[in-house]
């Protein structure tokens, strides 16, 4: 690991909430994000015409629905990793 | 003016709705009126106090350009299934560019960067090293704004106008007022193009809904043409040849976006993390509305619109003309039109404060005041302005297209330090300094290797920078997949970075210094590191860490 200028410990630009936050940005909620990243590679899975959604091939009704995966996903993972106070 | 014949109402409504969003532009120096609009933090960041729907509007206008809104339905209408990769893409983006941008924010708002090159030099110590992103950035972003230009004189030709002058009118006014309010102008116009944005695509989905059997009979249509097509790479779904290089076009696409520099200024306008986080997860609803558009090029079949001159990229515009009356067709064409002005004026704001901030007081004046910086960035952005219609002016569009088709396989190329550096300083310097040389290489040579099909799927147009799947035919591996050039140049980048770097360790050459802490990366709002910053900016010590 490279050199780190030194810095005094505490720190006083930073208090306890910052420390909270800092285990909060490590939090294993966020694994959840990897289902929305997923998703999208598996071509082979959704590259498919049926079943139709009124009349749209499942290939691109699937990959709308996604949109709305990835909305939900997200916000939840802001939600289950906010710093309340 | 007998160019106009039959678009008069048009062109008035169009222009009409030009002229107010550039007025709204000059007028948006008083938003919100900073005390001093003489420094970076202000002209170039809009003060760092985006709130919510402010950032929220900036980002859409951003991300989701004119250029998308034209290119991405004329491509389904071309080829089908392909076309559509903007949506997997925008899927993916969200959940790794809210895992990227909330520790940028953090990082960048102790230390004061403007841009990614900043970091990359504060992180890993390395002047070099943060010279090579930058100018990637730079090169990268260039041609996308002259691209800009490119969706613009479509929607002029869709109306007869095909002279130079009108480009340059609207560009010289977008100037104008860029120069004036810095990014405050493109926050206030991006509302009403979203508004504009909005009006176009429920009118599309009204105009989809009346006709009869809507959408069912367009994917019909469109099925019936691209079977009677010779090219084997069309249709309504993607076909397993086209599989790997759909999802790697996704990623790659996904990861470029956190790396183009005009983005990061968007995301570091935000006043704070609460508002980035919220913000990506409500972002997608542009991609609801982009795939929809998406669905008009079928739409567009269906209906037997016929591109202008042959340039599918007529073909959204040209389905305006036909359904809409004059006048609500100038507002939608409008909305594309805005569309184009909105990211020209962001990413000429993020080229022109990469340049100040990383080449102008990197090497040329260490000691820049923060006036002196706002000064040259407004020049450089004016400059780049101009370098963008000069590119489409005295070049070929064409050479637009594929300059664009490089800068997101050259931007990518500085994902590891720029991405992974945010979450770890394991990298020697000089070792991502070779990945990024050794990416930048492999991505030319393999884009240099793609030649453009005609048509039939089969007959060489051009032998050259012709697209981004590669081949993997190329490396004798028998199979007839491709692969996104940007995402082999990166898997190059990464192992050449990986391999590398614990042989300079052993040989004991020096890191450079690391200047950031682990805290600065959850840093938000609020902490009094962050205050200080406020106040070394308004105070005329605004210097990054770095450079301090």
């Amino acid at each position: 690991m490279p050199p780190r200028t030194p810095r005094p410990d505490p720190f006083p630009g930073y208090g306890a909430r910052t420390r909270r936050r800092a285990g909060r940005d490590r939090s294993r909620w966020h694994w959840l994000l990897a289902v929305p990243v997923v998703f999208p590679l598996l071509t082979p899975l959704y590259d498919r015409a049926e079943p139709q959604l009124w009349g749209i091939p499942f290939f691109y009704w699937v990959q709308l629905v996604g949109i709305v995966l990835t909305m939900v996903t997200t916000a939840l993972v802001y939600q289950l990793t906010r710093v309340r106070d | 003016m007998h160019v106009l014949a039959g678009h008069r109402i048009e062109f008035t409504v169009f222009a009409a709705v030009l002229a107010l969003v550039v007025m709204l532009g000059f007028w948006a120096a008083r938003w919100r009126r900073p005390q001093d609009m003489h420094s970076l933090e202000e002209w170039g960041l809009g003060g760092r106090a985006f709130g919510n729907w402010v950032t929220w509007f900036l980002l859409g206008g951003d991300i989701y350009t004119a250029y998308t809104l034209v290119a991405v339905p004329a491509l389904v209408y071309g080829i089908g299934a392909v076309g559509f990769f903007a949506v997997p893409f925008a899927v993916l983006t969200t959940p790794l560019v809210y895992l990227l941008v909330t520790r940028a924010w953090s990082v960048a708002h102790v230390h004061g960067f403007v841009t990614p090159a900043e970091f990359v030099r504060a992180r890993f110590g390395s002047r070099s090293l943060a010279g090579m992103v930058a100018v990637t950035g730079l090169v990268a972003t260039m041609p996308y704004v002259a691209l800009q230009l490119v969706g613009l004189s479509v929607v002029l030709a869709t109306m007869g106008i095909t002279g130079d002058w009108p480009l340059v009118a609207a560009f010289t006014l977008l100037a104008a007022c860029t120069f004036r309010s810095g990014l405050r102008a493109p926050a206030l116009m991006s509302i009403v193009k979203d508004l504009l944005l909005l009006w176009t695509v429920l009118a599309a989905m009204l105009v989809i809904a009346m006709t009869p059997r809507g959408l069912a009979n367009a994917f019909r249509t469109a099925k019936e043409h691209f079977d009677l097509t010779p090219n084997s790479g069309d249709g309504l779904l993607l076909g397993s040849a086209n599989h790997l290089s759909y999802a790697t076009l996704a990623v790659g696409s996904a990861l470029a976006m956190f790396a183009y520099p005009h983005v990061l200024t968007g995301v570091l306008a935000a006043r704070n993390r609460a508002t980035l986080q919220r913000n990506m997860a409500a972002l997608p609803v542009y991609t609801i509305a982009l795939g929809l558009i998406a669905l008009l090029g079928y739409v567009a079949l269906s209906k037997g619109v016929v591109p202008l001159d042959g340039d599918l990229n007529t073909v959204v515009p040209m389905l305006f003309h036909q359904v809409f009356p004059d006048w609500f067709a100038g507002i939608a064409l409008a909305a594309i039109g805005v569309g184009a002005l909105v990211p020209a004026a962001v990413m000429s704001i993020a080229a022109g404060n990469l340049y100040t901030r990383s080449i102008y007081r990197e090497y040329l004046r260490p000691h820049a005041t923060p006036a002196q910086e706002a000064r040259v960035s407004r020049y450089a952005s004016l400059g780049v302005k101009l370098g963008a219609v000069g590119c489409i002016l005295l070049l070929d569009p064409q050479f637009a297209v594929d300059l664009q088709l490089i800068g997101g396989v050259i931007v990518l190329q500085t994902v590891p330090a720029v991405g992974l550096g945010l979450f770890t300083a394991w990298f020697h310097r000089r070792a991502l300094l070779a990945g990024l040389v050794a990416g930048l290489l492999t991505g030319l040579v393999m884009l240099y290797q793609i030649p453009q099909l005609g048509a039939d799927g089969r007959t060489v147009v051009r032998a050259h920078f012709g697209g981004s799947a590669w081949p993997l035919s190329h490396l004798g591996l028998p199979t007839d997949a491709a692969v996104y050039v940007g995402v082999l140049a990166l898997v190059v980048n990464l192992a050449v970075a990986v391999a590398v770097t614990p042989l300079l360790r052993r040989r004991g050459v020096p890191s450079g210094p690391d200047v950031t802490h682990p805290e600065d990366y959850t840093a938000d709002e609020g902490d009094p590191a962050l205050h200080r910053m406020t106040e070394l900016v308004d105070g005329d010590a605004g210097l990054p860490t770095h450079a301090r």
